[in-house]
């Protein structure tokens, strides 16, 4: 079967793969353009830790046609952090103790960064819903939820 | 429709390792040329800190700064053999390991800097911050990086250390048929506070409050951590998970995490934990572990919670609302037992 170009903003920078029809955006980031941070988890939609941000919005990668992000703006794990200097909140995570094994941590990340872009200062109620599509084994999300609320603006979360 | 709340408690005496002696584990720890250690392990870290916690253990047998240890882990090509990181035997039996090594390692490295600085090796101590001095005189000291160079390029000596961790075998006393299972046990006591519907058999956790005694806590925050996630394994274990709801047979079963039910964040409760320390005499600076413990008394006292809500008595795994509502169907209606 015939590839088909594909052209997208990759954390800021412009990209361009070839890809086979039906490839998901998981395989593409992962596997063409060899960024792996986002997890395969379950490839079906039901764990959370291949979530990117396309256009800002929380999308599942592994749900995600490569082809329907032509042209939009794709952000992972990777491209969180500014240099070497660690996103607020990847370093809350560190500061709260939110991973253990940490394969649901960039999932986590993104659903908690996709929440704080559109709502700097969340409730608690708030970050449950915005990473309640992310399943976590070790953590008992107690310490997530609070990691996510001390990286909220000056950590001033609302009750 | 009538919410109940029941209130349940659970003990365990949980003993470390696996029981009746054996269970060995290995370390190996080298000095590099830079005066940095590592330590050899196939132990693996699954999240829990046994990298953490080995580091730790080995910095301060060695009197080193931590920043100094590596740990390289989970090969069992390149580490000496370890039984497994279960059985919450981790920091207990490892660590006991580590320690051995790195009190091997710090006797060779101790020799080679009394032969720099021209002194008897039992003269010299450490200061914990990467320098050996004479006792009462610190400033005859010589770094551990030098002493490392020097071990290195010039005496010819290897700074390294080989540590075991055996548990004697318990034998069975003929007369009695006493045996000694375990070296030593952590401890812990859980409530847990449910609330129980009537109509759907639902039960939503409420809070807990919990005591967990595991010896020294070596590194206090990643205890917590585990206390704190354990917890939740063990809410999962007690209310959703269930990997053949028909066992054995293995029909609708489920395939995936859709299906496979586990707590959400949405499900969590407040949980309040004191950890108290009693060190354990054979442990690594008196450290038993918390592992499986974490998860271990919330089943019984949820179940517990549940008898105390509603009168009914669920004793096998998980408590579903189906169980519970042909349970209180059985028995009539909800029963509410005392509250004490």
């Amino acid at each position: 079967m015939a590839k088909t170009a594909l052209q997208f903003q990759h954390n800021g920078r412009d990209v361009a793969i070839f890809v086979d029809g039906g490839t998901n955006l998981l395989v593409a980031l992962r596997e063409l353009i060899g960024d792996m941070t986002p997890k395969f988890g379950c490839g079906q939609g039901g764990c959370g830790t291949c979530s990117v941000l396309i256009d800002g919005e929380i999308h599942l990668s592994c749900l995600t046609l490569a082809e329907t992000v032509a042209g939009r703006s794709v952000e992972t794990l990777d491209g969180i952090k500014d240099g070497p200097n660690l996103h607020p909140l990847q370093r809350a995570f560190a500061d709260n103790f939110a991973a253990q094994c940490g394969y649901c941590t960039p999932g986590m990340l993104m659903a908690a960064k996709a929440l704080l872009d559109r709502n700097p200062q969340p409730s608690r109620a708030e970050v449950v819903e915005a990473i309640s599509g992310n399943i976590c084994r070790c953590t008992g999300y107690e310490p997530i939820i609070n990691a996510v609320l001390a990286a909220a603006s000056g950590g001033r979360a609302r009750a | 429709m009538t919410r109940y709340r029941g209130r349940g408690i659970a003990s365990v005496n949980y003993p470390i390792g696996m029981n009746l002696g054996g269970d060995p584990s290995q370390a190996l720890v080298h000095s590099n040329p830079s005066g940095k250690f590592t330590v050899a392990l196939s132990s693996i870290d699954l999240g829990q800190g046994m990298k953490s916690v080995t580091r730790q253990i080995c910095a301060e047998t060695l009197g080193v700064p931590v920043e100094d240890v590596y740990v390289d882990t989970a090969d069992s090509d390149t580490g000496p053999h370890c039984m497994g990181s279960f059985a919450s035997r981790g920091t207990h039996r490892v660590g006991n390991a580590v320690m051995a090594a790195a009190r091997e390692a710090r006797g060779v490295m101790m020799e080679a800097a009394a032969e720099e600085l021209e002194v008897n090796a039992a003269d010299l101590e450490t200061d914990g911050r990467g320098n050996i001095h004479v006792k009462g005189a610190p400033h005859r000291s010589i770094s551990t990086k030098d002493v490392a160079i020097a071990a290195q390029f010039k005496q010819g000596k290897t700074i390294s250390g080989r540590g075991i961790f055996l548990v004697p075998l318990s034998d069975v006393d003929p007369e009695t048929g006493e045996m000694s299972p375990a070296t030593c046990y952590a401890h812990a006591c859980l409530v847990a506070e449910v609330e129980v519907d009537d109509e759907t058999g639902e039960v939503d956790m409420i809070r807990m409050d919990s005591a967990y005694e595991l010896g020294r806590a070596l590194n206090p925050r990643l205890v917590e951590q585990q206390l704190v996630g354990g917890a939740w394994m063990g809410v999962s274990h007690a209310l959703y998970e269930t990997p053949e709801p028909y066992y054995p047979e293995p029909v609708h079963g489920p395939r995936d995490f859709v299906e496979y039910l586990m707590p959400g964040p949405g499900d969590i409760c407040p949980h309040d934990i004191a950890v108290l320390e009693r060190p354990a005499p054979d442990g690594p600076f008196g450290a038993k572990g918390p592992g499986e413990m974490c998860a271990n008394p919330v089943l019984p006292a949820v179940a517990n919670a549940i008898f105390n809500a509603v009168g009914v008595r669920i004793d096998d795994l998980p408590i579903t609302p189906e169980k519970v509502l042909r349970a209180i169907k059985a028995q009539g209606g909800a029963r509410p037992q005392p509250r004490r």
